[in-house]
């Protein structure tokens, strides 16, 4: 007996995806972020890239936490659900494990995904569910108004800590390739071709695609990015990670990034000395590479790495489940409840 | 050989008592399956060590397993046991002081050497300095017996050793007159794939029997007829297994997907374990990383048309209460099962509480309320966790069903029910896109439409913060807040139309009223009807619903001159009933980790009867 969800998806997956644009997935509700905050670009990017999934508007669901970021689903036009902070990820692994023929998509933000949701977030990372995503690092507290995070860099003035933060930073990208991601990638709000891209290979990732925006909270935290997002500042401060491609970066690209044992450095090549040719190839499907190039983040003498860390594939859990089911049925043949009732040692009383 | 007589008796209780890994969990359950096919009603009591190899032969490591049995209604695991059998001198220790004046000890006598006796803190012999003058003692050396029997075997003297709980089995297999073939079966099954632990096994178990058999150390064995039960089909079901087939009954009535999103508690864990075979019938059992994810899991797939449910006991309940918060406010169907054991903090994780009652009741952040059910009897977790589906998914509420660790691990024999007659279980699903509002209200049961994600037109957000009436979108309007904590609240009041009336136990009207909730059941119903033997005028009332409470509940509280609410714990229950009902009704409450015996019951209704004449 199939079950009734089962039914009424049967009966509606014949329907085409329709011709979809930008504007079909904004919803009608007002966009309360205040002007000027990174978030906008993220939800526009967002919405610009759906059409070219070709995944129908009814099989999208964005989870969310609690956070500036996670008001993030309200303005999608696709199914939604705003949970409470730092738990997205696991309503979204329930959600997942459920109905594996869903879209899901997790949004969070530093305080939500590494703070109070991080013990979820890493064991999201190791199932490796087929779940994208997306976390809006603005280094701060947004929605209770400014205290630091745990990406906030060391000695940071807020609020709750005028003498300073003593914390030592989270790189999320590391962190998640600890906990043995299987995507993990890099981007910025304020690079918008970029961050499609990104979100699209996230999209087409089977597994746990973990994405880390760099997201500019202009009231709480402005500029935290700007070195590697303004004009004059970025292409020497950002190393554009491509896989197969040497890491050069510079506005003449006249920098590269060498492998000197386990240790980077920067080299010019320009005093003839190196060329490209020697430069560090990226290969976004080793592990050890990845961990080597996530590691570059907050060293000053190294730029800032953004694209794609890692990109690489391993048995999805909610398939596995379902692989189980499928081999218990062969082999028990298909439950039936009467006969569970009934089973073991049983007898009669006339 | 010896001549023996046999003699007939209508109940008795047994306990097996040793070291936590001498096997005496496993011995009283094969004890129990044997005695259930027998046909006698029974009641289980295991009572283990929250270490799980204690030091051997220490006092804090002794595990035992009770059971009471016989060819009348049987309705506690037995206030005391006729019966002790100890492995050790600290087993012997722990439980002597359950035993009945009178009663048989069967001892292992390997088990009293110098070391274990200094381990319970004995000065001395109790099987020699007379201390155990008023009882029977039968002395047996089970260790040796055990090694004798297994003498031709190449067995190591570990191996050896931990066969002879089968001895013990076997020897109260024959004092009871019960047939080994059950017990053999299952031996057969389990170590299949060990042949020589099997026969070892199988020879303790029958050199146990016919050592009782052949030589004179019992002169007497029992009968214990078949009790009047019901006619039907039974088997003998412990709580938590009753808990899991009764979500997995539901879904499959509901037609729904069972979903548990859980993590390990004693005394829970057992409900995951038992799901987490069910594959084939397509249940998806999801162990998470704590409890919070357990149930956050669960709410989502609740969200995606999933019968969502979660199992854990008092400490992780604490973990998920704001969870629960948000299933009130996202209004999705979702089962949470507290198998209640001993608080606060971590407790007595292995002991019966009825701790959490109002927690259950009142534990969340704002106007949240719950249904809350509880089960009564092992079986009856079938049948709770059944309605528990039932409700939350009429009535797209979390639905939390207490039960508790003496009904999880006990277990009775259990009817078992006719799939077909089972009630239907009905919801609000919709797939029509035709003026779709998240958060219109089914006129009489107040349930807002469940639509699921890959319904086309459907699609509409959900979260924590405060729903606009009707639209669900977010709203900070004052006076929308105020209706919406008036609508939530009245939600969960109507279901008192959708559950049946509080029924008494005995007359309607009189000196006292007994009431209790919850795993206390057994022990009240013992002393109430005892007492009405002796002419008194008190009757039971056993609540199954805890919220919302039965609508007739005041008249009925009203009929009686005094109310006894007897609780494991200090008073819950009581609370509730005397602020909303204005009863002086008063508590009788230990807090001991075990269920209540029914004579310390019924010495509390004696003393509050002489205060009425
Ligand atoms: C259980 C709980 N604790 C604390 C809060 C308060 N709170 C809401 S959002 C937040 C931090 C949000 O930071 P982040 O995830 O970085 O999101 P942002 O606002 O920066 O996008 C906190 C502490 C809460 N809502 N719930
Ligand atoms: S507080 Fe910061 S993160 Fe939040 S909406 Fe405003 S600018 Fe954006
Ligand atoms: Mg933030």
């Amino acid at each position: 007996m199939s079950t009734l969800v089962d039914e009424i998806m049967k009966s509606n997956s014949s329907t085409e995806t329709p011709k979809y644009t930008a504007k079909d997935f904004q919803s009608d509700q007002d966009v309360r972020w205040c002007p000027g905050c990174g978030d906008y670009s993220i939800l526009a990017q967002t919405q610009r890239v759906m059409p070219d999934l070709g995944i129908p508007k009814h099989k999208l669901v964005f989870v969310s936490g609690i956070g500036c970021s996670s008001r993030f689903p309200y303005y999608m036009s696709a199914y939604g659900f705003h949970g409470i902070h730092g738990r997205a990820t696991v309503i979204a692994t329930g959600l997942k494990i459920a109905r594996p023929d869903l879209s899901v998509w997790v949004v969070t933000g530093d305080g939500d995904g590494m703070s109070i949701g991080g013990n979820h977030f890493i064991h999201l990372m190791r199932r490796n569910l087929d779940l994208n995503v997306l976390l809006f690092n603005n280094q701060i507290y947004g929605l209770t108004k400014g205290q630091y995070s745990p990406t906030s860099e060391m000695g940071k003035i807020t609020k709750s800590t005028p003498y300073g933060s003593l914390d030592y930073p989270f790189n999320p990208a590391s962190l998640a390739l600890g906990a043995s991601a299987t995507f993990v990638a890099r981007t910025l709000d304020r690079d918008p071709k970029h961050m499609q891209g990104i979100i699209k290979r996230a999209a087409s990732h089977r597994g746990t695609s973990f994405v880390e925006i760099y997201q500019n909270c202009n009231v709480f935290n402005d500029a935290a990015f700007v070195q590697f997002t303004e004009k004059e500042s970025k292409d020497d401060n950002v190393v554009f990670l491509e896989h197969g491609k040497p890491l050069v970066f510079g506005k003449e690209k006249d920098k590269g990034i060498r492998l000197n044992g386990f240790t980077l450095e920067v080299v010019s090549l320009k005093d003839g000395k190196y060329s490209v040719n020697d430069m560090l190839v990226h290969n976004e499907k080793d592990t050890t590479l990845a961990f080597i190039l996530a590691d570059m983040t907050y060293k000053p003498h190294l730029p800032r790495p953004v694209g794609i860390f890692l990109a690489i594939d391993r048995p999805v859990y909610e398939t596995e489940i379902e692989n189980q089911i499928a081999f218990a049925k062969e082999k028990r043949g298909v439950g039936d409840i009467k006969k569970l009732l009934n089973s073991g040692e049983t007898w009669v009383v006339q | 050989m010896s001549q023996k007589t046999t003699e007939n008796l209508d109940e008795v209780t047994i306990r097996f008592a040793g070291d936590s890994g001498d096997g005496m969990q496993l011995t009283g359950t094969q004890f129990t399956n044997t005695t259930a096919i027998l046909g006698n009603d029974l009641s289980t009591l295991p009572d283990y060590p929250a270490e799980i190899r204690a030091p051997a032969g220490t006092l804090f490591g002794v595990s035992g397993f009770q059971i009471h049995f016989g060819s009348m209604e049987i309705n506690t695991p037995g206030d005391h046991c006729d019966v002790l059998v100890a492995m050790n001198a600290a087993a012997l220790k722990v439980n002597l002081s359950s035993l009945v004046d009178g009663g048989s000890i069967i001892v292992n006598t390997d088990g009293f050497n110098d070391k274990n006796l200094k381990l319970a803190g004995y000065a001395q012999s109790p099987l020699a300095d007379g201390s155990l003058g008023k009882y029977q003692l039968f002395e047996v050396d089970i260790s040796k017996l055990t090694a004798l029997a297994l003498q031709d075997m190449a067995m190591t003297s570990k191996l050896v050793d931990r066969s002879k709980n089968f001895f013990a089995l076997g020897m109260m297999y024959w004092m009871y007159n019960r047939p080994l073939e059950t017990t053999i079966e299952w031996l057969k099954s389990k170590f299949k794939s060990k042949p020589d632990i099997l026969e070892a096994n199988i020879r303790v178990l029958k050199a146990g029997w016919n050592y009782s058999e052949t030589t004179e150390i019992f002169s007497v064995r029992y009968e214990v007829g078949p009790a009047n039960l019901a006619p039907g089909r039974y088997r003998n079901i412990t709580g938590n297994q009753a808990a899991a087939w009764g979500l997995m009954t539901a879904a499959k009535k509901a037609r729904l997907d069972l979903f548990l999103g859980t993590y390990p508690i004693t005394p829970a864990s057992d409900i995951l374990h038992e799901l987490s075979m069910y594959k084939s019938h397509g249940v998806k059992t999801f162990q998470a990383e704590d409890e919070i994810a357990g149930i956050c899991s669960a709410i989502g797939a609740s969200f995606g048309g999933a019968l969502g449910t979660t199992t854990t006991s008092g400490p992780g309940i604490a973990l998920k209460t704001e969870a629960i918060g948000l299933a009130v406010m996202v209004e999705l169907p979702l089962v949470i099962i507290n198998v209640q054991r001993g608080g606060p903090s971590t407790g007595l994780p292995t002991k019966t509480e009825q701790s959490d009652l109002l927690q259950a009741l009142y534990g969340r952040n704002g106007e949240a309320p719950v249904p809350v059910i509880a089960a009564s009897t092992p079986s009856d977790c079938f049948d709770t966790a059944f309605e528990a589906s039932r409700i939350a998914l009429k009535y797209m509420t979390p639905v939390i069903l207490l039960t508790d660790g003496y009904l999880g691990n006990g277990s009775e024999p259990w009817l078992i029910p006719e799939y077909d007659t089972l009630p239907d279980i009905s919801y609000p699903f919709t797939t029509n896109p035709e003026g779709f509002q998240p958060y219109a209200r089914n006129e009489q049961t107040l349930a807002r439409p469940w639509a699921i994600p890959g319904t086309p037109g459907l699609e509409h957000r959900i979260g924590g913060l405060e729903k606009e009436n009707i639209t669900g979108n977010v709203s900070y309007d004052p006076e929308n807040h105020d209706l919406m904590n008036h609508l939530r609240a009245e939600k969960i009041e109507r279901i008192a139309n959708d559950i049946p009336l509080a029924r008494v136990d005995g007359d309607l009207q009189g000196d006292v009223l007994v009431v209790g909730w919850g795993g206390t059941y057994g022990a009240i119903r013992t002393a109430v009807v005892h007492q009405r033997e002796k002419g008194h005028s008190v009757s039971h009332l056993h609540l199954r619903y805890l919220n919302p409470l039965p609508k007739n509940l005041g008249e009925v509280l009203s009929k009686f001159k005094r109310i006894l609410v007897p609780e494991i714990n200090l008073g819950q229950l009581v609370k509730v009933l005397r602020a909303k009902y204005l009863v002086p009704a008063t508590g009788f409450n230990r807090v001991r980790g075990l269920p209540f015996r029914s004579v310390e019951l019924e010495i509390e209704i004696e003393e509050i009867l002489k205060g009425i004449e």
